[in-house]
């Protein structure tokens, strides 16, 4: 049952036992949270929440005590096989858990941002009717994504896949009377279905020519597929994270998500499942290490997107937006890092824990915003909030702080890895990374200038209030590990990765490097813009018309709307289109066709019953004289 | 008797029974000229039995009597019905199944 692989680790470890017996529990109890409320109707309707937030810690709680153990232990990997799914002759599936480095640290952020976030939902959902089922949902997605992220199969790793999916798709949709909601639900779901596509390509791929999709199984065979199909998978693993983690061309769907609760916004759409596509890349580093073609792909999507987000978020004006626009930007960095190779990886994973808690400090923020601005998300209706929203300005100053990367917050160091290694990699993308760096300091200094700094812009009868405790308490433990957790972290996350990625510790600079530096000068030249331009000069309350064609590509989200409508939509229309004729004027013909030739037919021969009784008397004659005739005939013969 | 006489007068009698069905419209003379057609084969049962020396041919004319008799009594009745609710006893006229 338990797999050990001291070639990695260089000593053998964990003997069955111990807190890995109740890795289960992780995933357990979230399920069993969900169930509870949404099979028990409206008998939790008042208490519910308090379950939830119960199995969601519980799986904190263990998913703690895993981490303690490897800190304690040292490296491996536990792998554990629960039961068999399918067998066929050629092949079988089992469900059953892979926990290394890796994924324990995904399960903690999960875990951790998500109790946070539960915690902070029972004051942002307190008014909702629905409340009980936002909470099942909730522990459905925790679930789901546990399942993505500890699964040791690629088939099971799918089921997680299509759970966030699922739960995603509930949660943007929550408030289901909006058509904008419903709409957008709509839209994320089908584009995340292209994504899907990919991955289930990569499974049928797997089974089909290694005969098992299976982690280790994959990594030990994956030499015997033929570079072809290894550049295949790599391009399918590329897609799937291009449809879950929002990048080009399959962003559109991320914008649109914010209709969702704010709270949902920040779990799902900030710190956990749009970087699934991260996650899928870095677990399956064996295939893209053997592809060169593969990872390149990887590095020109995550180079576009970074852009495209960018200059999104400087274009919105819904606060919501801009941070969505800011989180494709930002899953851009950690996909750039995942695509360079070994040297990146762990600074992919370090990116995505760091940006998990900013962002999702941040978001949170917003949703603090919201709930005292009467849930306005336009920027130029708020103005001059610091001073009303003490809490929340600061925790949300910590994350700007953190994301634009000023030392010593959690940003600076997880994206300066990342800037160093791409120039490593290639001048280019270097140069790219650079200038997104700067963008990313104009549009965040952008939004905290229009919202909290400036002269106060509210709609009439709006009166500012800071949020109650149990939300104020969840942005200041974000805000402290935003601050904290690229210090914590920056020192050893390589040396913790390297067993599970297989990758060689490099040296960590503490201090400001000659590209940190000009980072540094990139990034504050990026805030002085924002400053001068929405601090300095006033903001107007509406929105500027414009002739710049920059603005206005931003503003419609780089028409990729459009772009989805022209080259996917009408087409799809326009063969259901032919479809449809060609159902109507063959198909239907043809039927019927056939119908109108039986009743014509019994039209004539309608008219042998014509009701004369002497015809029919006529007829019985003349038959009987035929057969008169014949009998004759028949006795001469 | 000459069997050959028969048969000939029975011939005639059933042509002029057939052409009765055939050409004339009142229902009751359609009746009688069927059982013209009945009789003319009973006279050839009986005469041709008579010549064979045999008694099948009698008792097969006993059966069309019986049969004719039971037909008369349930196809008269359907006349007198018709003639009732239709004041005619013409077979055209009862034309309610025609479509």
């Amino acid at each position: 049952m338990i797999l050990l692989e001291p070639e990695l680790t260089g000593q053998t470890l964990y003997i069955s036992g111990g807190v890995f017996d109740f890795a289960w529990l992780m995933l357990a109890a979230p399920a069993v949270g969900a169930a509870v409320l949404l099979l028990t109707g409206s008998f939790f309707d008042k208490r519910g929440h308090w379950i939830s937030i119960l199995a969601v810690l519980a799986s904190f709680a263990t998913a703690l005590a895993i981490f303690v153990q490897f800190l304690i232990g040292g490296g491996g990997s536990y792998s554990v096989d629960y039961l068999n799914w399918i067998t066929t002759p050629a092949w079988s599936v089992n469900i059953g858990l892979y926990i290394d480095q890796l994924s324990i640290l995904f399960a903690l952020l999960i875990t951790g941002v998500g109790s946070v976030i539960h915690i902070y939902s029972v004051g942002y959902m307190a008014h909702d009717v629905r409340r009980r089922r936002f909470f099942a949902f909730l522990n459905l997605f925790v679930f789901a994504m546990l399942l993505l992220v500890l699964a040791n199969d690629y088939l099971v790793l799918f089921v997680g896949w299509e759970g966030v999916g699922l739960s995603s798709y509930l949660l943007i949709g929550f408030w289901q009377h909006k058509p904008a909601a419903a709409a957008a639900a709509k839209k994320a779901f089908v584009m995340n279905r292209i994504g899907d596509l990919g991955l289930t390509m990569t499974v049928f791929t797997l089974l089909a020519f290694l005969g098992s999709s299976s982690f280790a199984d994959v990594d030990a065979k994956i030499g015997t597929l033929s570079p072809q199909w290894i550049t295949a998978v790599g391009l399918f693993l590329l897609l799937a994270a291009c449809g879950k983690s929002a990048q080009f061309p399959l962003q559109a769907w991320l914008l649109d998500a914010m209709e969702g609760p704010t709270p949902v916004s920040a779990l799902i759409h900030a710190a956990t499942m749009v970087t699934a596509g991260v996650y899928l890349v870095v677990r399956s580093h064996t295939i893209f290490a053997v592809s060169e073609i593969a990872t390149t792909a990887v590095v020109i999507v995550a180079t576009v997107t970074i852009f495209i987000g960018a200059w999104i978020g400087c274009a919105k004006d819904d606060i919501k937006k801009v941070l969505a626009g800011s989180t494709m930007s930002q899953i851009g960095y950690m996909l750039l890092a995942a695509g360079i190779g070994p040297a990146g990886y762990a600074f992919a994973i370090f990116h995505l824990i760091t940006h998990g808690f900013f962002k999702a400090n941040m978001f949170l923020g917003a949703g603090s915003v919201m709930h005292a601005t009467g849930d306005d998300v336009d920027m130029r209706h708020f103005g001059g909030l610091a001073r009303f929203l003490p809490v929340t300005f600061a925790t949300f100053a910590m994350g700007y702080l953190a994301i634009i990367g000023i030392p010593p917050l959690a940003g600076y160091f997880s994206k300066d890895h990342i800037i160093e290694a791409a120039f490593e990699h290639n001048l280019v993308v270097g140069s790219a990374a650079l200038l997104g760096a700067g963008i990313t300091a104009f549009y965040m200094t952008r939004l905290m200038m229009m919202t909290f700094f400036g002269a106060r812009r509210w709609e009439p009868g709006v009166h500012p209030h800071e949020s109650p405790k149990s939300m104020t308490i969840q942005l200041i433990i974000l805000a402290l590990f935003s601050v904290a957790i690229g210090v914590v972290m920056n020192g050893w996350i390589q040396g913790w990765l390297a067993p599970a990625l297989g990758t060689e510790v490099h040296e960590i600079q503490w201090l400001p490097t000659p590209i940190g530096l000009i980072t540094l000068l990139v990034v504050i030249v990026g805030v002085a813009a924002g400053v001068y331009l929405f601090r300095v000069r006033p903001v107007p309350v509406a929105q500027p018309q414009t002739k710049n064609p920059l603005v206005i590509a931003g503003r419609n989200d780089l028409f990729g709307d459009l772009a989805n409508e022209t080259l996917v939509v009408k087409p799809t229309m326009f063969a259901a289109q032919v479809a449809n004729a060609n159902d109507t004027v063959f198909i239907d013909g043809a039927i019927d066709g056939v119908a109108v030739g039986a009743l014509k037919l019994s039209e004539i021969g309608r008219k042998l019953q014509s009701g004369r009784v002497r015809s029919y008397a006529l007829a019985t004659f003349v038959g009987a004289v035929f057969i008169g005739v014949i009998t004759i005939i028949g006795q001469l013969g | 008797m000459n069997p050959e006489m028969v048969a000939l007068l029975a011939a005639v009698l059933f042509v002029l029974g057939a052409v009765g069905v055939l050409i004339r419209r009142n229902a009751l003379v359609i009746f009688m000229c069927v059982e013209l057609m009945l009789n003319s084969a009973n006279l050839l049962l009986v005469s041709f039995a008579y010549a064979h020396g045999s008694l099948d041919g009698q008792v097969a004319a006993f059966f069309v009597m019986v049969v004719a008799a039971a037909e008369v009594v349930v196809g008269l009745s359907i006349i007198v019905s018709v003639y009732r609710s239709r004041r005619t006893t013409s077979v055209d006229a009862p034309d309610l199944l025609k479509l």
